[in-house]
Parts: C-alpha cells; sequence; structure tokens
C-alpha cells in the first residue's frame, strides 16, 4: 500500500505521521508512508482540514489524528 | 448550591478567613465551575458539529450570492471546529470551488471568534446574554467584514496560482451511527480538557489573587471609564494571546468585576480569539501582506467600534 500523510507541517501531522508508521509495523507487510506537505497536491485531493489520511490515492480521514486502532482499521479494510 | 458547598469547606472546615480566604474559595469555586461548564459544551458543540464538516460547507457556499454568502459563511463558522494550521488549506479549497473571497473571509473571521471553547467560557463566567451579545456581535463583525473585503477586489493578492474546479460540488454525507458520534465528540473533548485544563487554572489563579487583594477601583482607574483609550489597548493587547483564551478570559471576568468595563472586556476577547498572529504568519505563506493587513485593519476596528458602543450604552 503506498500511504499518504496530508499536511503542511503542524504538530497533528507529525503525529498521524508517527499513528500511520506504527499501524503498519503492526500489521506487517511492505507499505510506504510518506508525508506529503505540497500545498497543490494537498488541494487536488480535495482535503480541507489537515493532516488527512490517503491510501493508494484515497482519501480516508481528514482533520484529525486517529488512534493505532482506528488507522489499522482503515488500512485492514482494503 | 455549589457555592455553598466551596463556603463551607474553606470557611468551616479549613476555617479560612480574609484576603487568603476569599483568593481560595474563589479558585475552588471557579477552576471547578468552568471545567464543568466547558466539559459540557465541548461535548455538546463537538456532537453536534458530528453532522457538520468543512467539505459539506464548502459544497453549500457554492455559488450563494454575495451578501447572503457572508451570512451563511458567519453561521457556519460557528459550528465548525477551526485549527489555525488547517488555515491554508481551508482558503485555499474555497477559493477552488470559487467561493467569493469575502465569503472565504467571513469564514475565516467566524470559525475562530466563535469557537467552542470561547463560548463555552463565555458562558460560564458571565452568564447567557453576555455570550448571546459576543456572538451577536462577532457574527455582525464577520458578515460586514468579509463583506467589505469582498468589495475591495482583492483576489490579485492570492500568491498561489489555485485552479478552480469545474462544475458543481457535490454535498457529502456524513454517515455515521450514534455510537461513533458520541465516541467522537468524547474524543474530541478529553483532547481538548487536556490542553486547556491548566490554563484554566492558571488564569484563575491570577484571578483569584486579583480578587482577593486587589482592591476593587484599582483596575476601574486603569482601564475603566475614565481611560478613553483603554478598548484600543485591550485590542492590541488581545492579538498575541489567541492560544491561550482559556486562560485570558477567566481573567477578563475578574477585572471587569474590579471595575472594567464591559465594551471593552468584549473586545479584548474578540481581539483575542478573532485576530490571531501566528494565523497571520501562517496565511502570509499565500497572501499578500497587504491582504491580512487589511484584514486585521477590518475586523480590529470593528471589535473596536463594538467596545465603544457597549461602554457607551451600558
Amino acid at each position: 500500500m503506498k500511504i499518504e500523510i496530508l499536511g503542511t507541517g503542524c504538530a497533528k501531522c507529525k503525529t498521524l505521521e508517527e499513528v500511520a508508521k506504527q499501524a503498519i509495523a503492526k500489521i506487517g507487510g511492505f507499505h510506504s508512508v510518506t508525508k506529503v506537505d505540497d500545498l497543490q497536491k494537498i488541494m487536488d485531493y480535495g482535503v480541507m482540514n489537515t493532516p488527512g489520511l490517503v491510501v493508494d490515492g484515497v482519501v480516508k480521514s481528514s482533520g484529525k489524528v486517529l488512534s493505532i486502532d482506528e488507522t489499522i482499521a482503515i488500512l485492514q479494510d482494503l | 448550591m455549589w457555592k455553598e458547598s466551596v463556603d463551607y469547606l474553606t470557611y468551616e472546615l479549613l476555617g479560612l478567613t480574609g484576603h487568603l480566604g476569599e483568593a481560595i474559595n474563589f479558585f475552588i469555586y471557579d477552576t471547578i465551575k468552568i471545567w464543568f461548564l466547558l466539559v459540557t459544551i465541548i461535548f455538546v458543540v463537538s456532537y453536534l458539529r458530528t453532522h457538520f464538516n468543512t467539505e459539506y460547507v464548502r459544497a453549500h457556499l457554492q455559488g450563494k450570492s454575495q451578501l447572503y454568502g457572508n451570512v451563511l459563511a458567519s453561521l457556519f463558522g460557528i459550528v465548525t471546529p477551526f485549527c489555525s494550521c488547517s488555515a491554508i488549506p481551508l482558503f485555499l479549497g474555497f477559493i477552488q470551488a470559487r467561493i467569493p473571497l469575502g465569503v472565504t473571509f467571513s469564514f475565516l473571521i467566524s470559525s475562530p471568534m466563535n469557537n467552542e471553547i470561547a463560548i463555552a467560557l463565555l458562558f460560564g463566567l458571565f452568564g447567557w446574554k453576555v455570550t448571546a451579545i459576543y456572538i451577536g456581535f462577532g457574527l455582525l463583525v464577520s458578515i460586514l467584514g468579509g463583506y467589505f473585503i469582498g468589495r475591495m477586489n482583492m483576489e490579485k493578492y492570492i500568491l498561489m496560482d489555485v485552479k478552480q474546479m469545474e462544475g458543481e460540488l457535490e454535498e457529502v454525507q456524513i454517515s455515521l451511527t450514534q455510537k461513533e458520534r458520541l465516541k467522537e465528540a468524547y474524543d474530541y473533548t478529553v483532547d481538548i480538557f487536556k490542553k486547556i485544563y491548566i490554563y484554566v487554572l492558571i488564569g484563575v489563579g491570577i484571578g483569584a489573587v486579583i480578587h482577593g487583594y486587589i482592591p476593587a477601583d484599582f483596575i476601574a482607574s486603569y482601564a475603566g471609564a475614565d481611560n478613553p483609550f483603554a478598548v484600543i489597548i485591550a485590542v492590541i493587547m488581545g492579538i498575541p494571546m489567541y492560544s491561550n483564551a482559556a486562560g485570558v478570559m477567566p481573567l477578563v471576568e475578574v477585572l471587569t468585576s474590579k471595575g472594567m468595563l464591559l465594551g471593552t472586556a468584549l473586545s479584548f476577547m474578540m481581539a483575542v480569539t478573532a485576530l490571531s498572529l501566528p494565523e497571520a504568519m501562517i496565511l502570509k505563506r499565500i497572501l499578500h501582506v497587504k491582504l491580512i493587513a487589511m484584514f486585521f485593519a477590518i475586523v480590529g476596528v470593528g471589535i473596536i467600534a463594538i467596545g465603544y458602543m457597549f461602554n457607551f450604552i451600558l
């Protein structure tokens, strides 16, 4: 899976990035986590509340810091 | 009832008297009262909020006429959350949906000003009347402020080239179960409370000292009716205090009870919430300084006018 964290560098975005990494460590397998701070790209996803979580190009959550369990649920739902 | 319990605890059980007793009584009474109200009101607001989100607001504001859009955007500002770190994507997202600049600003003024923490504190400290006045005039400032910014044709001061999207946005329906909504509201409340309880404690603590030790006419002589610049000074002082709204408001309550005029207090609180320096710094990445200065000037003048008007009427 290709996981992207959308955010312009606020504290919440960094927290979500950490959460995503931990969630991946728990479910295992090879997945990439990238932090996207390019505004144009964030706009292209249509996200207005950062942080946003994008999995394989689909916006899964915006505007909140998810818990590890919530993130795992989103990732495994695919 | 709560007042009596605290009175009993401080004066009877602990046997405190004089200034110290008064200060400690006030501290316990106010801290617990404000914490209780904060938790209750934040929970209610964040529950209501699970029915709206920014995407929903954006779809609704699209294609509305100027003034009507300003009114609607300001009203939406009350129920939507605002975090200054989201200010840029939000701003660009609105422009992208061809929402006029003035309407976008109405939202940007109203959302932080009418935030749940400010409303909860006002309600707890000053009662529903002052809260209603604050929200009412807050809406007025955001509607008119946005309207004037819209009339000035300042679109050229947006420094980023935003691709406008074609067609109409679909209204996003949020489908959550009742349980999920309650859980989200609970999580959010805990999150906010953890962040601000300490500021409330510090604010009330300083307030308690003033309450117990400083004579009533001391503040009146500096920030009371005799000082014609009180409102302006209050607004300028309020701008850098955004992150500490939770600590500042309990202080304002005490200052008011010691003779600061209510209009001055209202202006101060509006300046604390609506004009924030960190937000301005963030917006500088996408907006020309001229536009930000105009935004601050219009909102500042509006807030100052409200303060003087109140001091004059009341």
